[in-house]
């Protein structure tokens, strides 16, 4: 099993969450987030003075998924989020030990 | 229907009038009038900032605050400048043009021209009033109508788009309207329409410019699926005590004097408005809601709005139910027509100021009449006066909508009218304005 992270621009969650429902992924924790990568985040204006916040916001995925459907959804948010401009995020894959439901107590792929 | 109407005509004529043949001392603005009409000038400047900035802004999402109050305090800024320029000229102005153009626009005093300390402008009796502060008064009428617009189109217009659309819509919208309702020789003037403090020029007008300027625009993204609430009812309420205490000078300077109707325009609006405000409240219980702030705040601008053209030309009954209806028939649009329909009218501009506007200026004619205790003379029956009624509307109305569909397209053709979709989901404030409300 796999545990995907991934950052996106704020404006592409809706057209991702598709996609992925679209490929059968059936849930996923979003949260919002800040952060910087490349763009090195913005600057603020504030009577002039200018101030840079260095931080940009944006949203972050977190999925957990089989090891066959993984790079199904990689590939997935790769496309759907891309915009070719600069600040598109990143995708990070982790190996994933265990997952149980609590509910019911599945524990593995049946209770992703 | 003599002093209950406003009557702007031209100050010289009421001057002149004023006058015996023999030279007499020329009138001036007696002190106690010309302080009322002072403060009740800056009472609508309270009402745009900070009144409507907080009632809107608290309504919009929290990245959108700072861009729904500063298109606000610029779009009053931009109008004042340009009322002084050839807004009142067109609206006001001491030259009357013969035939059909002077029905709808007057010209001269460009620049303010032949203005100065001494100039006098007619009220509805002997006395006058300073000219600067007739001026200053109807400029934030101007201001604040072009302002109210953008509640319908929040969250999603550019803001170079609002600073280009703001001086094409004045010109041929409000400064041409606000000739035919309120000036000597204006269309519906002289046809006998009761608008006293601004129903068809402020409200059906902003309402109507709203609702097609949020068409041209487009529904904000993932409306109206994604929820979408106020995120800071408080500052809301804050905003409506404002816009409540500011409507004063709306109304009850629109007598122009410190008389006995800018009384009756004050007890009108008392209590109007508290009759819309718990009539909203009363509709959300029986509709199987709880009481809302929101609601409690919707009525109070329901009642205000009802009010404004009949708040000379009604007794306190009349108002109060005004008030009412008002609220009602306002319900009903926000909270079922907009959803049918479909459009995206953001904060309700024209469902409230719109439809409010409708309600008031039509029910002047019923609350006019001395039979609901009204102050009319009873000498135009209330058929007759009901058709004229309806015939400003529906001039107003027309004139609103192909106004601004004009205006919209001029714009959305040359800079665009929306801001870009990532743009729109990162929230105006940052966007397009470098700043964030809340740090």
């Amino acid at each position: 099993m796999k545990f995907i992270i991934a950052i996106i621009k704020p404006f592409k969650l809706d057209e991702v969450r598709e996609a992925l429902g679209a490929i059968g992924v059936a849930g996923m924790t979003v949260s919002e987030v800040k952060g910087f990568g490349r763009q090195k985040g913005q600057t603020e204006v504030y009577r002039g003075a200018e101030y840079s916040t260095n931080m940009l916001p944006k949203v972050k995925l977190e999925i957990a998924a089989s090891d066959e459907v993984a790079q199904q959804v990689v590939e997935t948010i790769q496309q759907t989020a891309n915009t070719e401009a600069i600040g598109d995020g990143k995708i990070f894959v982790l190996d994933l030990a265990s997952a149980t439901r609590i509910r019911t107590g599945e524990s593995g792929e049946t209770a992703l | 229907m003599t002093r209950t109407i406003r009557i702007f005509a031209a100050a010289t004529l009421a001057f002149a009038a004023s006058q015996p043949a023999f030279a007499a001392a020329p009138a001036v603005p007696n002190p106690g009038n010309n302080a009322w009409m002072m403060t009740a000038t800056l009472l609508v400047l309270l009402m745009i900032l900070p009144g409507l900035a907080l009632f809107y802004g608290g309504l919009t999402r929290q990245k959108n605050m700072l861009s729904t109050m500063t298109q606000i305090g610029a779009t009053a800024s931009l109008a004042m400048i340009i009322w002084v320029i050839w807004g009142y000229s067109l609206a006001f102005g001491d030259t009357s043009y013969e035939g059909t153009l002077g029905l709808f626009i007057s010209g001269g005093s460009y620049f303010l021209a032949g203005t100065d300390m001494t100039s006098t402008a007619a009220t509805f009796t002997e006395e006058v009033i300073s000219k600067y502060v007739f001026i200053s008064f109807q400029m934030t009428f101007a201001a604040i109508t072009a302002a109210l617009i953008l509640g319908a189109t929040a969250e999603r217009m550019k803001f170079s788009a609002v600073m280009a659309f703001v001086p094409i819509w004045l010109t041929i919208v409000y400064f041409p309207i606000a000739h035919m309702v309120w000036a000597g020789g204006g269309l519906l003037f002289e046809d006998g329409a009761l608008d006293f403090a601004g129903g068809t020029v402020v409200h059906i007008n902003a309402g109507v410019s709203g609702l097609v300027l949020a068409y041209l625009l487009g529904k904000r993204r993932g409306w109206p699926a994604e929820p979408m609430p106020p995120h800071s009812l408080t500052l809301t309420m804050v905003g409506t005590g404002l816009l409540w205490v500011g409507w004063f000078g709306f109304n009850a300077g629109s007598a122009l004097e410190a008389d006995g109707s800018a009384g009756l325009a004050m007890i009108n609006t008392f209590v109007a408005t508290a009759a819309g405000a718990l009539a909203w409240m009363v509709i959300e219980r029986a509709a199987g809601h709880k009481g809302s702030a929101l609601g409690f705040c919707s009525g109070v601008i329901a009642g205000l709005v009802a009010v404004t053209p009949a708040a000379g030309n009604s007794g306190p009954f009349g108002a109060i139910l005004l008030g009412i209806v008002s609220s009602g028939v306002c319900y009903v649009f926000v909270a079922s027509v907009k959803a049918k329909l479909g459009y995206d009218d953001a904060l309700d501009a024209f469902g409230i100021h719109g439809v409010g506007g409708i309600v008031g200026a039509i029910g002047t004619a019923v609350v006019y009449q001395p039979f609901l205790g009204g102050p009319g003379d009873g000498s135009t029956p209330l058929g007759e006066q009901l058709w004229i009624q309806i015939f400003s509307v529906l001039v107003t109305i027309a004139w609103a909508g192909l106004g601004t569909i004009i205006a919209g397209f001029i714009v959305k053709a040359t800079i665009g009218l929306r801001v870009s979709e990532e743009n729109e989901v990162d929230g105006l404030d940052i966007t397009e304005h470098g700043e964030r409300a809340y740090n």
